[in-house]
C-alpha cells in the first residue's frame, strides 16, 4: 500500500496542543477534534497529510493548526526562526513565509484569512497572516514580496506568479507548510495541474516544506494523497491519509410528487408548488439547479406564486458581483428563506443556518451532490437534509441511483488527471522568467508533480521547443525565440518584453466571451442596429456571447430575475428592455458543464435491468418501464438497444448508449457522417444524457432488415479512426478545446500588452490557425494538447470509446411501428434542442429562402 | 518612370489601363480612359437586380456585371477572365512572431496554395491582387524561396496587378507585376479601401456576416453588395473578418438594404445582411 489510512494517535508523553491552545479551545466550549490532533501528530512526524472530511468538520482550523503551534513557540533549536538569503541583488534580507495556503476561490482565501484572525487575537500569537489575490493592490503586493507575512493566503495563479519573480528563492525557501484547501475540487482541472507543477517548484526551493491537503470525499484517497508528495522514480509515492470520522449520513429523499411526471424537459415545473411548499416549512432552503438558465426561470416562477412574501434570492456566476455579495451576505445575517443557485455556491465558507437542500434536475454525480447536500447543515453531528427533485422520467432513474449511492456511501469523482501540455508550456515559461534553467534539472523536477509523473522527455522536449520557437517543423523563427539558451545551456527569456506577458497571461481559466448586459428603454420594433438608444442604463450583468448569437432582435428572455427584450448589440454590451411578457423565450437548454457521471449511469443501466427494483420507483415511472417491455424493450446492462421506426414523413434511429451528453453529441456527429455514406440520408440528430436519435429520409427499418444498413458495423469502435479525423477538423469544439490550449500555452495573449483588443478589431481568429496548423504540421505539440483535450472534454471521446468496445457486438435491434416509450424523452428534444447535424449549407440555404418568400409576397 | 498599357477588349471595344511602376508614390491615382456611357444596367434599376440573383448560382451583379463568386473568396469576371483576390496579408504569421506571437509559419504557403487553386480552376488573363496582399512593409523580405518561387510561378503566362493597401503601400519591386493604387475596367473600378463610389470593388474590410439559423449561429466570409458596389472577403488564411453589420458598411452602403453573400461549403448564399448580426 503506498500510503496508510491511520488510526488516531494514541495519548503520548508530549501534548500535541500547547497549553494555550487547550485553554482557547476550552474558552469557546470546544475540544479538538480527532482529526485536528492527527495533523498535529501528523506534522510531528515530519509527514505530509491529506485530510478527508466532510464540511463542517472543523477542516480548515485542522489544517493551520500545526502551523499555529509552531509559530506560537519558536524552535529553540533553529535559533532564529527566519533564514537570511542572499536575493541576488547584493542585498541581504531575512524572513519569509512559513506557511502558504491555496485556495480555488480567492473569496475563500480573504473569508480564512478573516476566520483566522480570531484564534490568532484571542491566544495573542505573534503571528501576520496576509491574502494574496488578483484584487490585492499593487503597493501591498511589493510589500509581502520584501517583508512577507508568516501565513501568506493565495490562489494557484498567484502562487504562480510569485514562483516566477526574483523574490522567489528568497520567499519560499523558509517555507515549512502548504495547506490546500478544496484539493479535491483543484485536481479536477488544469488549475490543478498549474497547482502541481508549483508545488514540483517548491520542493526544490525548500525541501522541508510539507503538505497538508484537505479534501471532501473522494473515490480513490490514494491517487489523491499521490498530489501532495514529490513522485521519485516511478514510485507511487502519497501522503498520509487521515479521515475525519462519523459524520452523520444525511437524509435524502426524492420528492415523490403529486403531478404527473414530465416525459421531457428540465426545469421541474411541475414541482413548482411542492418546491414552494417545502421552502415554506423550512428555515433556510438551498436550491441547487444545474444551468443558469434554470435558476434564472426558477426563480422567476417562485418569485411569481410568492404569495407569503417570503424573502428568495438568486446566485449565479453571470450577475454581477456586488449583486451576488449582496446575497451572500444576507444569506449569513439569516435574512433569506431560500436561494436559488447553481454550482456557484458547490464551493465556499459556511453559510447560515441551511437546513434543507434541493436538488433540481439531474444529480449528475453521486460525489457532487453529495458536496452540494454538504451544505445544508455544517454541524457534522446533525444529519443533512435533502430532496431531490426529477424534471422528468429519466432523472427520477438517475435520482433514485444516487440515492442509493450515497446511502452506500460510494463515490465517483473523476480519476487524478494527466498532465496538460499547454499547462506545462506556460510553467515553463514561467520558470524561464525566474532564473534560467537546464533542460535536465526542469525535466526532472517537473516529473516529481503527480499528474506529470509519467511525462517523456520527448513530450517535454517539444513544450520547451515550443516555447522557445514555437515547436514548428518549419524552423523560421530562431530570431523571435521567446526563451533562449546561454552559454551554459541554460534557457532565460529573450527579453523583458516576454516576461511581461507571461505575467499578464497567467492561469488556466479561460473564459468564456462574455458581453455586458445592459437595460435601456424600449423602442419597439427595431432593426438590431445600434441606433439612438438611451444610454446609462443599469448593469445587469454578463452574459454568454453564445447565448445571445442565438437570439434574434425582440426575443425575450430570463436575466437576473427579470423578463427582458433583447434589442441591439453594441460592441460589447447587449441592450434589453423591461419585457411585460410573462412566458419568456426560454433559453435552450445548455445542460450545464459536467455530463452524466459513468457511475451514475452504469448504476441506471443497472436499474433498468433488474425488474425487481423497480418497484421502488414511483408508480408512473414503472408504468413507463413496463410499457417499454412491451412494446420494445428495456436495455440489458451491457447491450446497446437500436430501435428504428418511422414517423411522419421522415424515418427515425434511437440508440440508448446512457454515456452523458457530451459523448452522445460527438456520437451523434459520427453517426450521422456514417449514415450519409451509407445512404440514409440522415438529416440531423439530437442528443441527451441517455440516447440519441437521429433521423433521416432512407427507411431505416427497411434497410437493416435487407442488409443495406449493418448495426455492427455503423457502431464500430473504427468511427474513432478516420471518420473522427475528418470531422475533428471541422468541428466548433475542437476548435473552441484548441483556442483555449492556444492561451493557456501562451501562444497567443488573452491580454495584449498595452493595447486593448476590441471587439471590431479581431487581429487574428484561432480557428483560421486551427486550420492551417492542422493541415500543415498535424502533430504539433498544441495539436496534441488539444487532442488530450477533447478526448475527456467537451468531445468525451475517451468514454465514448468504452462505451463503443462494451457495445461491440452487442446491439439488439427492434424494428417498430411508431415511436417506443423510452424514446419520447429524446424525441420530445427535437426542435427544443439545437440541431447539431452539420447540414450548415442546408441551413443557410434556409436563411437564404426566406428572403425570397418574403420576395414573392 | 510610368508605363501605360493599352490593350484591346472584345467585348468593349478597347479599355486602356494605367500602370503606376514599382516603386512609385502610391498616391497616384490611376484613372480609366475607358468611355462609361451606355453601359447596361446603370443606374435605379439596379435594386431589382438584388432580388433576381437570389436564385442565380455562385454569381452576382455589381454595376451591370455579372461576377462569378468563387467559394475561396475570389472574384472571377468570366468575359475578362479577370481573377480578383484582396487581402491575401502574406507573412501575417511571422509578422506577428517578430513581435512575440508566435502563430505557425505556414500562411503563406497555405494562402499560395489556395490562389494557386483557384487559379488553376480559371485560368485567368489577368489576376488583381487587390491591397494588402502582404502583412507589413517588409513581409516580402521574409517570404521563402521556395513561396516566392510559387508566386512566379502564377504570374506565368499573366497579366498580375498588385494594388497597394494600407498594410502595404509601397509594394515590392522585386517581384513579378505591376503595381496601381487603383485600376478602372468597364463600369467597374478597383481599389483597395472602399469609398462607396458607383462601381466599385474594394477590399479591406474584410466582411463576414453571422447568420442566427435553428438553434445556432454560422459564422462566414462573404461579399457585401448592394448591387452597385461590393466589398471583397478577406483571402488570406489568417485574415479574420468584420461583421457587415459594423458601422463601416453602413456608411459605404447608406441603406441596410445590401446583400451578404455568404461563402458556403458547396454553394453561395444570398442573405440580407439585416438579417445577420
Amino acid at each position: 500500500m503506498p500510503s496508510r489510512v491511520l488510526p488516531l494517535p494514541s495519548a503520548e508523553a508530549e501534548p500535541l496542543l500547547p497549553e494555550r491552545f487547550l485553554q482557547w479551545f476550552a474558552s469557546r466550549g470546544w475540544s479538538p477534534r480527532e482529526h485536528q490532533l492527527a495533523l498535529l501528530a501528523k506534522a510531528r512526524e515530519d509527514a505530509s497529510a491529506l485530510l478527508i472530511a466532510p464540511t463542517g468538520a472543523g477542516k480548515t482550523l485542522a489544517g493551520f493548526l500545526p502551523t499555529l503551534v509552531e509559530l506560537s513557540a519558536p524552535s529553540p533549536a533553529e535559533g532564529a526562526k527566519k533564514n537570511v538569503i542572499s536575493t541576488g541583488r547584493a542585498v541581504k534580507r531575512s524572513g519569509g513565509l512559513h506557511t502558504l495556503y491555496i485556495s480555488p476561490l480567492k473569496a475563500l482565501a480573504v473569508d480564512i484569512a478573516r476566520n483566522l484572525e480570531a484564534p490568532i487575537a484571542q491566544m495573542g500569537l505573534p503571528i501576520k497572516v496576509e491574502t494574496r489575490t488578483g484584487d490585492t493592490p499593487v503597493s501591498r503586493r511589493q510589500r509581502q514580496r520584501r517583508y512577507p507575512p508568516d501565513i501568506l493566503l493565495t490562489t494557484p495563479e498567484q502562487l504562480a506568479l510569485l514562483l516566477s519573480s526574483d523574490d522567489a528563492p528568497f520567499l519560499f525557501s523558509s517555507l515549512k507548510r502548504i495547506v490546500l484547501d478544496e484539493l479535491h475540487a483543484l485536481v479536477t482541472s488544469k488549475r490543478g495541474d498549474l497547482l502541481s507543477l508549483g508545488l514540483a517548484r517548491l520542493w526544490r526551493l525548500a525541501p522541508e516544506m510539507r503538505a497538508i491537503g484537505l479534501s471532501a470525499t473522494v473515490a480513490e484517497p490514494e491517487s489523491l494523497a499521490r498530489f501532495l508528495v514529490p513522485q521519485r522514480d516511478g514510485r507511487q509515492e502519497g501522503a498520509d491519509i487521515v479521515i475525519a470520522g462519523g459524520a452523520t449520513a444525511p437524509v435524502v429523499e426524492m420528492l415523490d410528487t403529486r403531478e404527473r411526471l414530465p416525459w421531457a424537459g428540465h426545469s421541474a415545473r411541475h414541482a413548482l408548488n411542492e418546491v414552494y411548499e417545502l421552502i415554506k416549512r423550512n428555515k433556510t432552503t438551498l436550491v441547487f439547479v444545474n444551468t443558469r438558465s434554470q435558476a434564472e426561470m426558477l426563480f422567476q416562477d417562485l418569485w411569481r406564486m410568492n404569495d407569503d412574501g417570503l424573502a428568495i434570492a438568486l446566485h449565479h456566476g453571470s450577475l454581477d458581483v456586488a449583486q451576488r455579495r449582496k446575497v451572500e451576505d444576507a444569506m449569513s445575517a439569516g435574512r433569506l428563506r431560500g436561494v436559488v443557485c447553481t454550482s456557484s455556491l458547490d464551493l465556499g465558507v459556511d453559510w447560515g443556518d441551511v437546513d434543507l437542500v434541493i436538488n433540481i434536475g439531474a444529480p449528475k454525480g453521486a460525489s457532487r451532490l453529495m458536496q452540494r447536500i454538504g451544505r445544508a447543515n455544517h454541524r457534522i453531528d446533525e444529519a443533512s437534509r435533502a430532496v431531490l427533485v426529477p424534471a422528468n422520467r429519466f432523472e427520477v432513474l438517475e435520482c433514485a441511483v444516487a440515492i442509493d449511492a450515497i446511502a452506500e456511501n460510494a463515490q465517483d469523482t473523476p480519476p487524478l488527471r494527466i498532465g496538460a501540455l499547454d499547462v506545462l508550456a506556460q510553467h515553463v515559461l514561467g520558470c524561464a522568467c525566474g532564473e534560467p534553467f537546464l533542460s535536465d534539472e526542469l525535466y526532472a523536477e517537473v516529473l516529481t508533480a503527480a499528474p506529470y509523473s509519467g511525462l517523456t522527455r520527448t513530450d517535454f522536449d517539444d513544450v520547451v521547443d515550443f516555447v522557445a520557437t514555437g515547436g514548428y517543423a518549419l524552423k523560421s523563427y530562431e530570431r523571435f525565440a521567446r526563451i533562449k539558451l546561454d552559454k551554459q545551456g541554460r534557457w532565460r527569456v529573450a527579453n523583458p518584453r516576454v516576461r511581461q506577458s507571461y505575467r499578464m497571461n497567467v492561469g488556466t481559466i479561460v473564459e468564456e466571451s462574455m458581453l455586458k448586459v445592459r437595460l435601456v428603454r424600449s423602442r419597439g420594433g427595431g432593426s438590431g442596429s445600434t441606433g439612438a438608444l438611451g444610454r446609462g442604463g443599469r448593469m445587469l450583468g454578463e452574459i454568454e456571447e453564445a447565448f445571445i448569437e442565438g437570439l434574434v432582435v425582440g426575443d425575450t428572455f430570463v436575466f437576473g430575475g427579470e423578463v427582458v427584450r433583447y434589442e441591439a448589440l453594441a460592441e460589447d454590451q447587449v441592450h434589453v428592455s423591461r419585457a411585460h411578457d410573462s412566458d419568456a423565450k426560454v433559453p435552450s437548454y445548455m445542460g450545464g458543464k459536467f455530463p452524466l457521471s459513468t457511475y451514475l449511469a452504469e448504476r441506471v443501466r443497472k436499474l433498468l435491468d433488474d425488474t425487481r427494483a423497480w418497484n421502488a420507483l414511483p408508480d408512473q415511472v414503472r408504468d413507463w418501464l413496463s410499457l417499454q417491455r412491451h412494446f420494445s424493450r428495456v436495455p440489458g446492462v451491457r447491450e446497446l438497444l437500436v430501435e428504428t421506426f418511422p414517423r411522419g414523413s421522415k424515418h427515425y434511429l434511437i440508440c440508448y448508449p446512457f454515456e452523458g451528453r457530451l459523448a452522445h453529441q460527438t456520437l451523434g456527429m459520427l453517426l450521422t457522417r456514417r449514415m450519409e455514406r451509407a445512404r440514409v440520408r440522415p438529416l440531423g440528430f439530437v442528443a441527451n444524457e441517455y440516447a440519441v436519435a437521429v433521423w433521416g429520409l432512407g427507411d431505416m427499418s427497411f434497410m437493416v432488415r435487407h442488409g443495406q444498413l449493418d448495426l455492427n458495423a455503423l457502431f464500430d469502435p473504427d468511427m474513432l479512426g478516420d471518420d473522427l479525423e475528418a470531422w475533428l477538423a471541422e468541428s466548433a469544439l475542437m476548435k473552441r478545446t484548441f483556442r483555449n490550449c492556444a492561451i493557456i500555452s501562451g501562444l497567443i495573449a488573452r491580454r495584449f500588452t498595452g493595447e486593448e483588443k476590441s471587439r471590431r478589431q479581431v487581429l487574428f481568429s484561432t480557428d483560421l490557425i486551427y486550420d492551417v496548423l492542422r493541415k500543415h504540421q498535424a502533430d504539433h505539440v498544441l495539436l496534441r494538447a488539444a487532442r488530450a483535450d477533447a478526448a475527456s472534454g467537451l468531445l468525451d471521446l475517451r468514454r465514448l470509446g468504452d462505451m463503443l468496445s462494451r457495445i461491440h457486438g452487442r446491439i439488439t435491434h427492434r424494428e417498430l411501428d411508431h415511436v417506443s416509450p423510452l424514446a419520447v424523452p429524446v424525441m420530445l428534444e427535437i426542435g427544443r434542442e439545437s440541431v447539431y447535424g452539420e447540414a450548415s449549407d442546408e441551413l443557410l440555404a434556409e436563411a437564404a429562402d426566406e428572403l425570397v418568400k418574403e420576395a414573392m409576397s | 518612370m510610368r508605363d501605360v498599357v493599352e490593350k484591346k477588349n472584345e467585348f468593349l471595344g478597347r479599355y486602356s489601363l494605367s500602370i503606376v511602376m514599382p516603386g512609385l508614390d502610391p498616391g497616384i491615382h490611376v484613372l480609366s480612359l475607358c468611355p462609361r456611357r451606355g453601359w447596361p444596367g446603370r443606374g435605379p434599376a439596379m435594386t431589382e437586380s438584388i432580388a433576381l440573383s437570389v436564385a442565380t448560382p455562385n454569381a452576382f451583379d455589381v454595376a451591370g456585371v455579372t461576377l462569378l463568386a468563387d467559394l475561396s473568396g475570389a472574384l472571377f469576371w468570366e468575359e475578362q477572365r479577370l481573377l480578383v483576390v484582396s487581402d491575401l496579408h502574406l507573412e501575417k504569421g511571422s509578422s506577428f512572431a517578430a513581435r512575440g506571437v508566435l502563430l505557425p509559419p505556414y500562411d503563406t504557403v497555405a494562402t499560395l496554395g489556395r490562389l494557386a487553386a483557384v487559379i488553376a480552376r480559371h485560368d485567368p488573363r489577368m489576376v488583381i491582387a487587390l491591397g494588402d496582399s502582404f502583412h507589413d512593409r517588409t513581409a516580402h523580405e521574409r517570404l521563402a524561396d521556395s513561396d516566392r518561387e510559387a508566386l512566379t510561378a502564377l504570374q506565368a503566362r499573366r497579366d498580375w496587378i498588385w494594388i497597394s493597401g494600407n498594410h502595404d503601400p509601397a509594394l515590392p519591386s522585386d517581384l513579378g507585376g505591376v503595381v496601381a493604387s487603383e485600376i478602372a475596367i468597364g463600369p467597374i473600378v478597383f481599389r483597395h479601401e472602399p469609398t462607396g463610389a458607383f462601381g466599385e470593388i474594394a477590399g479591406h474590410l474584410h466582411p463576414k456576416a453571422r447568420v442566427p439559423t435553428r438553434g445556432r449561429t454560422m459564422e462566414r466570409r462573404c461579399f457585401a453588395s448592394d448591387g452597385e458596389r461590393a466589398v471583397m472577403p478577406a483571402f488570406g488564411a489568417y485574415t479574420g473578418g468584420l461583421s457587415i453589420r459594423d458601422a463601416a458598411f453602413a456608411k459605404i452602403f447608406g441603406t441596410p438594404g445590401f446583400m451578404a453573400h455568404v461563402l458556403g461549403d458547396r454553394k453561395l448564399h444570398a442573405i440580407a445582411a439585416s438579417r445577420c448580426y
